[in-house]
């Protein structure tokens, strides 16, 4: 495995944690505000806000450390995505900003406020959606050089089936990732008002997910058929994927055994999203950046490999400990601990 | 000034870091002080001090919160705003970036278990031990984001060959002439402001008439870590004028004002700029203090900007965010001495009414002074992005639309500033510390 491969791979996977633990987050958001609109936020707010206090800054480093390492890797999609997103993103940014705050003020804070539940729900779904415009963008097609200069065809982007394609997938399986997770974490609790509820949600955003993914399909054929036809060689990805799907569903609908289901539902996310990340290689953005194209010199790259070591030493122990105390923790979960 | 695309980012991001820097500063300062008053509570079983770590701990969340979203921002502006200058200096500085976010995930993590964990455990030490991850995390974090902005004012470890980079060595880069004084100042005066600031928002309760042990205890303990932290940034402050000297004597001449090279050169407190005749008036001089500052001896020679290519030359209104730093720093450190030295004779009040009052204006100009020091030293960088290298013209972002961001960012941080202060008013006012002494009193 050369550099750059390992590279992307560590930062792929990154993202992808990144994808689970936010959609969590980003999900349960628009469950409080949902349950709260239909009077029934005294069911799950307990729940969804004892799981997220002590771990949504974590959360968000993960982000932080996807776009700090893409960078440091592959410092030309600082000068790319960086021109091409400066609107997308700063958008991304405030909402991120709005959420994160306003989930501190109104959790730590004196009192609950129906504008932080509100805010807090909303943006759960447009930050998913605004973000997935990054992915979209890589197909190729949106960014121009002209002379030097990088031009973003915003009206292409908004016109595209694909890139709207890729939202509706973006917020289906935020919601699905997430009604799938507090399920389980409901049913840790012995809380059964709360499982109830939650799995229905969970075996209502199951199907869409599959749907919208096919849909995505679709859409990358007509947008970038040299991708669509790699895809078609790593197709044991995709159909690994779904046969996890198949058995989260079916284990949820037996109402058996929430842990291992939302292990498949994670594999069934993990299989999905490392087969669009291989099949999309060498590109990171089509038709300008390779991932040998956009390297950084070797010895940056040598130096950031020892350093993502010697911090993930640090961190996997230091994660283990967070998760055994706050999910893993049956007295905390079912709040007896403070 | 001519509102293009690179003053418009310019803008965006001082706004940015104007805003998120206090945050930050308080972010690095306050775990230490935390970790301090619950070590104090547990060593002498005293339970004013776990009740000061306690309260602190839960208004520093808040605050932290917005530190973590304006940190974000911040993070990702740089690749927005000036896409050119991280393709570049990406390749040789993306290190200690990397590092940063280690740092910060590290503190994260461990902050969470802190904020959540105060009954869990049987013995204290162990909620203690976990204070520890915290402050060495949000420490580290600094240190590696100022090795950052060092390496912005004094590059080294690459060379340049036709506007390639190539012999890169990412260690050199790290630890360049900049960062041992840039490192210790940013992180010695985060300590000293949230000392500071803690010490102010005690001081404005005492003021009010609250003035129980609980106070007294928390004064004493905000006001001599002050002390300490003050010598320590003015020592530092010290050697980075030495270091300017050497390394970037431009900025230090457009800083004092210094016009003309000389021996003996004498240093200009305060005053006003003749534009056209380079006259200084109604500034306070002192004697051979600039050759003492630059080179630590008062015959030495210091360069004056009669040497500095006239487009090279930094803006001169940094003389004044210079001068008022320092007056902050020398109010500060003479503020925590008479507070350590009358507790000592025990002969003077410190709740004296109009001490009180000095040690409230102190909070909100340490603060001040941090915002001085990072803009004097942003703004006496220029014109450049990367010291002799990029200039900040060539380093920003060439799409529309920066100003539009401008106007969206300014409205988030009213919002966000806004409600931070209404957050924590509201969440003292609703549970006074009254409310917890009382439970004190009556376990006792």
């Amino acid at each position: 495995m050369d550099i750059q491969l390992l590279g992307i791979t560590v930062l792929w996977v990154f993202l992808y944690g990144y994808l689970i633990t936010a959609s969590i987050d980003f999900g349960a958001g628009f469950f409080a505000y949902y349950g709260e609109l239909t009077g029934r936020d005294h069911i799950i707010n307990k729940i969804i806000s004892r799981y997220l206090s002590p771990v949504w800054e974590v959360t968000n480093v993960f982000f932080v450390f996807f776009f700090v390492g893409l960078v440091g890797f592959f410092p030309d999609t600082a000068y790319y995505y960086g021109t091409a997103l400066l609107v997308p993103g700063s958008i991304a940014i405030i909402l991120l900003a709005i959420r994160g705050s306003f989930y501190a003020f109104g959790n730590y804070g004196a009192k609950k406020s129906r504008v932080y539940t509100f805010l807090y729900g909303v943006t759960g779904l447009l930050i998913p959606a605004s973000l997935s415009t990054a992915l979209t963008l890589s197909e190729g097609g949106f960014i121009e050089e002209v002379n030097g200069e990088v031009k973003f065809l915003a009206g292409e982007l908004f016109s595209s089936f694909y890139s709207w394609s890729v939202v509706l997938l973006a917020i289906v399986s935020v919601l699905f990732i997430s009604a799938a997770f507090l399920t389980y974490y409901a049913s840790r609790a012995n809380d059964e008002p709360a499982l109830e509820l939650l799995r229905k949600y969970a075996l209502f955003w199951s199907a869409p997910t599959i749907l919208s993914s096919i849909l995505v399909f679709v859409a990358l054929q007509q947008h970038n058929s040299v991708h669509f036809e790699r895809t078609l060689d790593y197709a044991w990805f995709f159909i690994a994927s779904l046969f996890c799907f198949l058995i989260a569903t079916y284990l949820i609908f037996q109402r058996k055994r929430y842990g291992t289901a939302f292990i498949f539902v994670m594999l069934q996310f993990f299989f999905a999203f490392f087969g669009y990340g291989i099949s999309h290689l060498p590109w990171i953005l089509y038709d300008h950046i390779t991932i040998y194209s956009g390297y950084t010199n070797e010895t940056t790259g040598v130096y950031l490999v020892i350093a993502f070591i010697a911090g993930l030493c640090l961190l996997v122990p230091s994660l283990v400990l967070l998760m055994r105390l706050f999910l893993f923790d049956a007295e905390y979960v079912k709040g007896n601990k403070s | 000034m001519e509102l293009d695309s690179a003053m418009l980012s310019r803008l965006l991001t001082s706004l940015t870091l104007g805003f998120h820097i206090i945050f930050a500063t308080l972010g690095v300062g306050v775990p230490l002080l935390i970790s301090l008053a619950e070590w104090i509570g547990i060593k002498r079983n005293d339970p004013y001090y776990t009740l000061l770590a306690r309260r602190w701990a839960r208004g520093f969340v808040v605050t932290v919160a917005v530190g973590v979203v304006t940190g974000t921002a911040i993070g990702l502006q740089l690749s927005l705003l000036w896409p050119n200058f991280m393709q570049l200096a990406g390749q040789v500085i993306s290190l200690p970036l990397f590092l940063e976010t280690f740092a910060f995930f590290f503190e994260a993590i461990f902050l969470g278990i802190y904020l959540y964990t105060w009954d869990r455990f049987k013995k204290p030490i162990y909620h203690w031990l976990i204070s520890i991850p915290v402050v060495i995390g949000s420490t580290l974090s600094a240190v590696f984001i100022s090795t950052v902005n060092a390496f912005m004012n004094s590059p080294q470890g690459f060379d340049m060959v036709d506007g390639v980079l190539t012999n890169i060595q990412p260690l050199a880069a790290m630890f360049n002439p900049a960062t041992p004084t840039k490192v210790g100042h940013v992180v010695m005066s985060a300590y000293l402001t949230s000392a500071i600031v803690l010490a102010a928002i005690t001081a404005f309760h005492m003021l009010k008439g609250k003035r129980s042990t609980y106070y007294r205890k928390a004064l004493k303990l905000t006001m001599t870590a002050g002390f300490i932290f003050a010598i320590g940034t003015a020592v530092i402050g010290d050697f980075s004028g030495k270091y300017l000297a050497e390394y970037q004597p431009s900025k230090l001449a457009a800083a004092e004002w210094h016009f003309e090279t000389s021996e003996n050169a004498d240093l200009v407190v305060g005053g006003f700029l003749n534009d056209e005749t380079n006259e200084v008036k109604y500034g306070l001089v002192l004697p051979n203090f600039l050759s003492i500052l630059a080179h630590g001896d008062p015959n030495a020679e210091v360069m004056g900007l009669d040497q500095v290519p006239e487009d090279e030359v930094p803006p001169l209104y940094i003389h004044y965010l210079f001068d008022g730093m320092v007056g902050i720093g020398m109010f500060l450190a003479a503020l925590t001495f008479f507070f350590v030295i009358a507790l000592r004779l025990k002969r003077f009040n410190t709740e004296n009414k109009w001490f009180l009052r000095l040690i409230v204006l102190a909070g909100p100009l340490s603060v001040l002074a941090i915002e001085f020091g990072w803009i004097f030293s942003e703004v006496g960088r220029q014109p450049w992005i990367l010291w002799d290298i990029m200039r900040t013209g060539h380093a920003a972002t060439s799409a529309n639309g920066v100003g539009w961001m401008f106007v969206l960012f300014l409205l988030l941080y009213i919002v966000l500033g806004t409600l931070c202060v209404t957050v924590l008013r509201k969440m003292f006012k609703t549970n006074p510390a009254e409310n917890e002494l009382e439970e004190i009193a009556r376990k006792k």
